[in-house]
């Protein structure tokens, strides 16, 4: 911050063409590291543990993160892997949030700086236990040279280093000598059964005082000497455009400074938020419309059935892709069929944060503060407006409210709006963008609209014989500029690669994807927020219809497929559950997701024909549990999330307008309606994989199968609560 | 213009039109950051602060209808109530952005009813939304600091 200021890096053209081609989509891996391309311009300097690790003179630990904490618990985890393998104090560990770096910091497996895709243990695991193990060894070899004994007879514990001769020493004490040891380069780390923190209730939250006193800090919390606060007038209907404005009432509101165009809007700059609000609202603004989306949801999902069907053909260049196929594609002639269609709305992530972000534009390194998910997108994003290197962009990424998704958006469409803010405010002035609820819930970048339709031929034993499926989406990762395949899995994944497909010896799946100017984006556990509805309620039709129970025909599914994980996470629900509690009735689902296999029994009831949930059983095995409270808290939160989408949760649009502004439109889940989640983790000492996500997309499937033991009635379409 | 107000136990001239809502002059010209924005229509209570000890949804209170009342923020909550020793001793918060909110209602709830009911919690906390879904250990710790008599800490 009190660095002098120096001029912003010019790329070369070279540079200039690589980004521009990365952030236009295809691909980052045009010949050269992505990371290497996006870290040019940064300026970092670790000390003498790395850039994962910080050791001050008394003794505190510092774990850096390069994942951001929106609430899924990641910094407790990535902390406890460190602590664990340096065999630190845990109660004198502290966690700070990483710089952007794209090459230091960034996600093994994403070749970017981001989080996502329920990665952060699983990516995080190998490196951190090194991280760990290098500083513990480089605490011993100090001990050791100092004390004049073999490393071999040395102990570490609690920051405390120990030789049996009655010599110790504290992490304080020696890292003056430590930090002059040269890292080991593969240290090697402990034998996981010799774990004395990580798997056990002491690893908590290093966040929840300050959350709990009002002093996290958030990106709306930002206060700067002169900054400024901008709100913008966006188009009401996707892919409208500004054709022109009035700004003479706005400029009248006592502290508007100024009101401009922007490339997504008329933007208007105030002293406050207050003043900005009354001047955004005072805005007259005309729209053209003529690329705009216009039509309603009803009319597009009817658009989605009649592709399904065969009613309607694809527009050109649009092709159906097939995602799973095996055996004959035409079913048997014959035998029993089971039909089963299911529609899933829009859904918007409403984190409790509204999209904020404060810039400062000007001759200096350009500089972004935000719960920033994927910093180095933000980076190449922002860097492409101001005509710098990416790598030269600072983020200062700060706790960020929920997202669920919504922050990891390849456009970085709030954070770029912000710096064509900045940009045009100039000199560096600090510009704070806040989106209210109302911009954020109309937005865009929600789930997309889907619609499946699965038709199952069975044998005479009531197993499927031929499964023929039709997804039809609008594709999330059309233009994304990393990630991106033939086949955009995300809108199939969870119905691709099922037991229950791999224990059927005929299947024809294929997806279509329509175009929309309606903004889509992945929502906490992407396909699976679909997909695991369909499998799993049509599981239950499927054994009902074979007079089998549903846990019963599962297991022998799970059999035929060797999905030995799905029966054992099946096993253990079945055994924790026990009997249902009398007037309720239990449905089970079970998905895997993100390398993650959750499984629940929900005890649901109707009053007044609204489903209630009350008891509900999660089995998981993530593989090596981290951190158990946190998974058991991803595990309740999760059920929460997805319980309120597939309540209450829809976005539609009316004459391509959204109908939901805010928390009175789109219901979320309450106090009242929350259910009890009890948490069990199934024993392994594999690879960690995700928890931020797998807990989510198993209630809605839960619930519909206990409704359907109750009512003889299937789902068709979510949420349950039609209003 | 000037307003004054009252914000834990002190008295505050702020400059600011009398149909400001609290929330804005809290958070902007005060920097008392702990009540958030979260809807701006007093649905999701991320903004609750006291007003003579009642919780209300500090976005939809004008400074003008506020003068002259004792307004608490959770800055103003003084020390570690027990309610927070609770919340982290639960690890109730994820994201963390509608916990001052929570607290803030839990506080209300507890200096009237120092033992709530399931149902006394629904009534006092139903207001308070929270997307990342804690309810479970919002009334765990609810309890917890119930349990341990609070009632001379929340007058405090």
């Amino acid at each position: 911050m009190n660095a002098p200021v120096k001029s912003v890096p010019e790329p070369t053209r070279r540079e200039m063409m690589v980004i521009a081609a990365a952030a236009a989509g295809g691909s980052l891996l045009i010949g050269c590291s992505p990371a290497d391309v996006l870290s040019l311009g940064a300026d970092s300097h670790f000390g003498p543990f790395g850039p994962f690790l910080r050791i001050s003179p008394d003794g505190a630990v510092t774990v850096v993160s390069k994942h951001i904490e929106f609430g899924q618990g990641n910094h407790a985890g990535l902390a406890a892997i460190v602590t664990e393998e340096l065999d630190a104090d845990w109660s004198k560990v502290s966690v700070v949030q990483a710089e952007a770096n794209a090459k230091v910091y960034q996600n093994i497996g994403l070749g970017a700086q981001g989080t996502g895709g329920s990665s952060a243990i699983s990516n995080s695991w190998d490196q951190l236990r090194k991280v760990g193990a290098a500083g513990r060894t480089m605490f011993v070899t100090a001990a050791a040279a100092r004390w004049g004994v073999p490393t071999g007879e040395i102990t570490v514990k609690d920051s405390v280093v120990s030789h049996p001769s009655g010599k110790q020493a504290g992490f304080g004490e020696l890292v003056a000598d430590a930090a002059k040891i040269i890292p080991p380069q593969n240290p090697t780390p402990k034998d996981p059964r010799a774990f004395t923190l990580i798997g056990t209730d002491r690893v908590r939250r290093k966040d929840a005082r300050a959350k709990s006193t009002g002093k996290a800090h958030y990106t709306q919390d930002v206060h700067k000497p002169r900054m400024l606060t901008a709100m913008v007038a966006h188009s009401p209907r996707f892919g409208g455009k500004v054709a022109g404005f009035d700004a003479t009432a706005a400029r009248k509101i006592p502290g508007v400074v100024d009101v401009f165009q922007i490339p997504t809007g008329v933007a208007v700059t105030a002293e406050n938020t207050w003043a900005a609000r009354q001047g955004r609202d005072a805005l007259i603004v005309t729209w053209s419309d003529d690329k705009a989306e216009k039509r309603g949801s009803d009319e597009i999902l009817a658009s989605y059935h009649d592709l399904a069907a065969g009613k309607a053909q694809p527009a050109d260049k649009i092709k159906w892709q097939t995602f799973e196929a095996r055996g004959a594609a035409r079913p048997p002639s014959g035998g029993k069929v089971i039909e089963a269609a299911y529609d899933f709305p829009y859904l918007s992530h409403a984190p409790m944060e509204p999209m904020n972000c404060v810039a400062e534009i000007g001759d200096g390194d350009p500089k972004i503060t935000t719960g920033s998910q994927i910093p180095t997108v933000d980076q190449l994003n922002t860097a492409l407006i101001v005509g710098c290197l990416p790598g030269a962009v600072k983020i200062d990424t700060l706790f960020a409210g929920g997202s669920f998704g919504r922050r990891a958006n390849f456009k970085s469409d709030y954070v770029t709006e912000c710096v064509h803010i900045a940009k045009h405010v100039g000199g560096g002035r600090p510009v704070k963008l806040v989106w209210t609820r109302e911009d954020d819930m109309t937005g865009g970048y929600y789930r997309p609209l889907t619609h499946h339709a699965v038709r199952v031929a069975v044998g005479e034993d009531g197993f499927p014989v031929h499964w023929r499926h039709r997804v039809v989406a609008q594709s999330i990762m059309k233009g994304a500029p990393i990630g991106g395949g033939k086949l955009d899995e995300s809108a199939v994944e969870g119905a691709m690669g099922s037991p229950y497909l791999k224990a059927t010896p005929n299947v024809d799946g294929q997806v279509f994807f329509p175009d929309s100017p309606v903004t889509v984006l992945w929502w906490r556990s992407v396909g699976a927020t679909h997909t695991a509805f369909v499998m799993e309620h049509t599981i239950d039709q499927l054994a009902r219809a074979a007079g089998q129970d549903p846990v019963a025909y599962r297991r022998a599914l799970y059999a035929k497929a060797g999905a030995d994980r799905h029966l054992a996470v099946l096993n253990l629900l079945v055994d924790k559950a026990g009997p249902v509690t009398p007037g309720w009735s239990r449905g089970v689902a079970v998905h895997e997701s993100f390398g993650t296999v959750v499984a629940q029994a929900a005890e649901v009831k109707l009053e007044g024909g609204t489903p209630r949930v009350g008891r509900v059983v999660t089995a998981i095995d993530c593989g090596l549990a981290v951190s158990p409270d946190q998974i058991a808290a991803q595990m309740e939160g999760g059920t929460c999330l997805g319980l309120s989408a597939a309540l209450y949760g829809q976005i539609t649009l009316k004459d391509g307008l959204v109908q939901q502004r805010n928390f009175d439109g789109y219901r979320v889940l309450r106090m009242n309606e929350a259910p009890h989640v009890e948490t069990y983790i199934l024993p392994s000492m594999n690879h960690p994989s995700g928890v931020g996500e797998p807990g989510t997309p198993v209630i809605a499937p839960a619930v519909a199968n206990a409704l359907l033991a109750l009512t003889g009635k299937p789902t068709a379409s979510l949420p349950f609560v039609k209003t | 213009m000037t307003t004054l107000l009252n914000i834990n136990g002190q008295n505050v001239a702020v400059e600011a039109a009398p149909d400001t809502p609290l929330l804005w002059v809290l958070r902007d010209e005060l920097e008392l950051t702990g009540a958030k924005y979260g809807c701006g229509v007093g649905q999701c209570g991320a903004c609750t602060v006291h007003l003579n000890g009642d919780a209300i949804r500090s976005c939809q209170a004008p400074i003008g209808s506020v003068v002259g009342a004792k307004i608490t923020t959770i800055e103003g909550l003084g020390g570690l109530h027990p309610l927070q020793a609770a919340w982290i001793a639960a690890d109730v918060p994820q994201c963390g952005y509608c916990q001052s909110g929570q607290i803030m209602s839990a506080a209300a709830l507890l200096a009237k009813t120092p033992n709530p009911t399931d149902a006394d919690i629904d009534a006092a906390m139903t207001g308070n939304i929270c997307r990342c879904g804690c309810y479970q250990r919002v009334r765990a710790a609810i309890k917890a600091a119930a349990a341990q008599r609070p009632a001379q800490a929340v007058a405090a």
